[in-house]
């Protein structure tokens, strides 16, 4: 009655075997090492891993262990002390080619990492470091698109030889001037064909206006490209940042979550994260006089008045020669005059368009204009108010000599350091819309060593004492069920390292609490096993009955915990997500466990006496 | 067999039904009148603002620091100590004109100008729009936990037993939510998830009771339906302690040794678990007999007899 087929004994032990594989990870401490990637695609080979080593040799410093997977190369070192030092001698001798990143590695044997064997990632409170919640300002995305149109209108329009009288912006629409019905007709038909998809077109009554409006979808279309080339240039941001381990995520509509683990400047990662830089090529005016145009606080038709970093006004034309988003390439350096400079390098599409009209205005002067976006939150009574600022300066006047193309420089920075920041953000491209700073945490490194110290001691703690009480009290049952339970901790332990969930405060939390809720389904089964023998049936036949009768409501009493658990991590975020994930993969563990794993412990210390008298419970 | 609760006999619990709907009544109404008299003492993650943790090597001048950042403009700034004396706690509220972002970087300049030897542990720094958002889904998830369980409930038993578990189990959160108001200790997103933990451990206990006494209207033929619930309960009494001991000494563990990150977390769960071992029992019990549950609810036909049930009703 209380046996197993040998089959069931086989499963059970292998699924144990996986189960100790998967959360042995986890007990190897980390060993301080540092990271080097590429900043381009290019992957790391040997000779380039030579490079590194006699670089770190040459400091005298020992590497305890050095892996490539031709995408990062990583070293050990013995302690923080040399990890440091061999940091330094790195950034050094590698130059502007690759991103050294201070990181700790995890110390798993090499065996264990060939079978996936992986510990949990740790969460910023377990380890320090910053997270931040950044906002997509969709609104500028929006404004942005919009003028965009607007010149694309200008240029097709052009092209197509329809004549117009104006195109402006009005509001969300673009509205588009033209002297008689005919020409706005013929417009109406080739923009309609040209846009079918994202604008509409309407004819304005008794004018001869034509409107345009983005339509529901384009709209849609706008906001999710905005959120994803966001995403995208944050992520070469944090990259060029250097940080081990980033975590960079879409979280709902309008929301990117960035993780930054072991950093603690955050006011530079601020600074490179949310900063919108961009630049843009612009001729300047030099039929009239920008004073005047300043006194009067009118610019001259077709021009706009900037400020030089001086504090003189300089007129520049509207029309842009060039913007940032062709740029693919920046880095810093100095001219010829050693002076700070940036070298710029355009894709194709751009350098044809530069070298056209650099070439159409040879020996005129170009100003570039640096236009950086800030965005501050307000409260206003009691509202969370946006407002954007936009600095806009020229930072280079000079005479086009020559015809420019795919690569030149811009000169005019204050400092190294600027050209450097500048450099580092044209590299990373521009963002599509500002972004703003919802939610800011930081957590500092002795604060997460200190949480996941008193998080692991609780459970510790809280574990021997219920195995305590349930060796007292049901005995030889309770040293079962306690096994159990330390079974059952092994398995979540592994299910949350193979699915690589990361480990946080309250998913600790999770695990205890977890743990004391399982020891319920074996209170339950040595209950139901003490109430068969008190009505006094032989020991085997309780034990039977005991599993089969608790069973039902253990299914009952944990499904509806289970409910909750999924309900939680379907609205939860963050801390709550993270104990739902344990909460949930908890019960089903301590199910197994509790059920299966327990009675084949019985089943092989009980089931095979025949003339069992007494049960020790 | 070494026992804690020997109980021979059933416990007549359904006999003081009105006693103790009476205390759970009163425990309720005082709990509402906390929350609309004192308010829950909502967290940063809730409302909005900046908390900095920060550690000094000596004690911490509390004073001088309330005076160094109201001199930067900030007012009701609250600063405080919490598990050392070099251990401090500060709280800003949202400030006009000032980007949020940038406020720790401020706070520590003003601090560091006095002493040099303190260091961040912790920021948090939440906007309105996120912490009013947490606050509406927070809401959410409570209600959709709430249903979800129902509706299982009365998929799996009864309609009666699904609405009495789920008075019960709101009766344990509005009681830990008055407890908060009352002694005003801080609200935040673990302590939210720690009551939904509690409803879904809370409801476990239900469960086990109203099988048992599920099982018993099948077996026990010529009790009366509050025999049977004295019964049910007094039968799992013993199991129901125990179970609540030991999710008691982990969740006690965690009120010690956690440090002060998990405190209001297990201090949530601690009420939620002493209260939840009454409701269950006191609460939702009592409610059943109200809601006139009766044996022909739980067995639909004589003659539907099921598979593999014996003669006395009960499946092996």
């Amino acid at each position: 009655m209380n046996r197993y087929p040998l089959w069931k004994y086989l499963m059970i032990a292998v699924i144990l075997l996986i189960g100790v594989i998967y959360s042995v990870p986890n007990f190897f401490p980390s060993e301080p090492a540092v990271q080097l990637s590429p900043k381009t695609e290019q992957a790391i080979d040997p000779a380039t891993m030579q490079r590194f080593e006699q670089a770190l040799q040459a400091q005298g410093l020992t590497i305890r262990a050095s892996e490539n997977n031709g995408q990062q190369a990583l070293f050990r070192f013995e302690d923080t002390d040399v990890q440091l030092k061999a940091s330094e001698a790195l950034k050094e001798a590698v130059g502007d080619q690759f991103v050294v990143a201070l990181n700790l590695a995890p110390s798993t044997p090499s065996w264990l990492r060939a079978l996936n064997a992986n510990p949990m990632f740790l969460g910023l409170d377990l380890r320090g470091g910053v997270h931040f919640l950044m906002e997509v300002d969709m609104k500028a995305a929006l404004d942005k698109q919009i003028d965009r149109y607007e010149d694309e209108f200008r240029d097709f329009l052009r092209e197509q030889d329809i004549k117009y009288l104006g195109i402006a912006r009005e509001g969300d629409t673009v509205l588009a001037k033209f002297r008689d019905a005919a020409s706005r007709d013929a417009a109406s038909a080739a923009l309609g064909k040209e846009y079918q998809n994202s604008l509409q077109f309407t004819a304005l009554p008794d004018t001869n206006d034509l409107q345009a409006s983005i339509s529901q979808t384009a709209m849609l279309d706008i906001q999710k490209f905005a959120l994803q080339q966001n995403i995208t240039t944050l992520r070469k941001r944090v990259n060029e940042l250097g940080v081990a381990e980033p975590v960079i995520q879409q979280q709902g509509a309008n929301r990117i979550v960035v993780q930054l683990p072991g950093v603690q400047d955050t006011a530079r990662a601020k600074e490179i994260l949310g900063a919108t830089a961009t630049l843009e090529f612009r001729l300047v005016d030099e039929q009239n006089d920008p004073m005047q145009a300043q006194q009067s606080g009118r610019a001259p038709l077709g021009s706009q008045i900037y400020k030089e970093r001086s504090g003189d006004p300089i007129l520049l034309k509207r029309q842009v020669m060039l913007t940032g988003d062709y740029i693919i390439d920046a880095s810093s350096g100095f001219d010829d005059n050693n002076r700070p400079a940036v070298h710029i390098t355009l894709d194709g599409k751009g350098a044809t368009r530069f070298n056209k009209v650099t070439g159409e205005n040879v020996q005129k002067l170009m100003g570039v204009v640096f236009i950086e976006n800030k965005i501050e939150t307000k409260e206003v009574n009691g509202q969370a108010v946006k407002t954007s600022t936009t600095t806009q300066e020229v930072i280079n006047v000079a005479r086009i000599q020559e015809q420019l193309g795919k690569r030149f420089q811009i000169t005019g920075l204050d400092s190294p350091k600027e050209a450097r920041d500048l450099a580092l953000l044209l590299r990373a491209g521009a963002l599509a819309a500002p972004v703003y700073i919802v939610e800011e945490r930081t957590v500092g490194p002795s604060m997460g060593k200190e949480n996941i110290e008193k998080g692991f001691n609780s459970n510790i703690w809280g574990f021997v004492a219920v195995v305590l009480f349930m060796v007292i009290y049901y005995r030889v049952f309770g040293v079962i069920s306690s096994v159990a339970l330390a079974i059952n901790g092994f398995f979540l332990f592994a299910l949350l390292s193979m699915i690589q969930a990361t480990l946080t405060l309250p998913g600790l939390a999770g695990i205890a609490l977890t743990l004391g809720m399982a020891i319920d389904a074996n209170v339950l089964i040595n209950e139901r096993i003490r109430e068969e023998l008190r009505a006094g049936a032989s020991p085997q036949v309780a034990i039977n009955i005991g599993y089969e009768r608790a069973w039902g409501t253990i299914i009952d009493s944990n499904l509806t915990t289970l409910i909750a658990g999924i309900a939680l991590f379907l609205l939860g975020s963050g801390p709550i997500k993270g104990f739902a994930v344990v909460l949930c993969l908890g019960i089903l563990t301590s199910m197994f466990s509790a059920v299966t794993v327990s009675r084949a412990m019985v089943n092989l210390v009980y089931g095979y006496k025949p003339h069992l008298q007494k049960l020790a419970i | 067999m070494f026992e804690l609760f020997p109980f021979n006999k059933a416990i007549p619990f359904m006999r003081y039904g009105r006693t103790t709907t009476a205390i759970s009544l009163a425990t309720f109404l005082f709990s509402v009148f906390a929350l609309f008299f004192y308010g829950l003492n909502l967290g940063v993650d809730f409302t909005g603002g900046t908390v900095m943790e920060v550690r000094y090597a000596q004690s911490a001048p509390i004073d001088t620091i309330r005076e160094a950042i109201k001199a930067t403009g900030y007012h009701e700034v609250a600063v405080q100590n919490f598990g050392s004396t070099q251990d401090v706690l500060i709280r800003l509220p949202l400030k006009e004109g000032v980007s949020s972002a940038q406020v720790s970087e401020q706070i520590m300049g003003v601090l560091k100008t006095g002493t040099p030897d303190v260091t961040l542990s912790k920021v948090d720094f939440v906007g309105g729009q996120v912490g009013q958002e947490l606050y509406e889904n927070g809401g959410l998830a409570l209600i959709l936990v709430a249903a979800g369980i129902i509706i299982y409930l009365a998929f799996r038993f009864e309609w009666r037993f699904a609405v009495s578990a789920a008075i019960a189990n709101l009766h344990d959160v509005v009681i830990i939510l008055g407890l908060f108001a009352f002694f005003q200790w801080q609200f935040d997103l673990t302590v939210l998830a720690g009551i939904l933990a509690v409803l879904g451990y809370s409801v476990n206990e239900s469960v086990v009771v109203f099988d048992r006494i599920r099982e018993n209207i099948r077996t026990m033929r010529d009790e009366t339906i509050p025999d049977i619930i004295d019964s049910a309960i007094t039968s799992t009494m013993s199991r129901t302690i125990i179970t609540h001991v030991s999710t008691q000494i982990m969740v006690l563990a965690m009120l010690w040794f956690g440090g002060e990150a998990l405190h209001n977390f297990a201090l949530a769960l601690t009420i939620g678990i002493m209260f939840g071992i009454y409701s269950s029992v006191l609460v939702a019990s009592p409610l059943l007999l109200l809601f006139g549950l009766k044996r022909e609810h739980m067995i639909p036909q004589e003659s539907e007899k099921m598979e593999g049930m014996n003669a006395d009703g009960s499946i092996v």
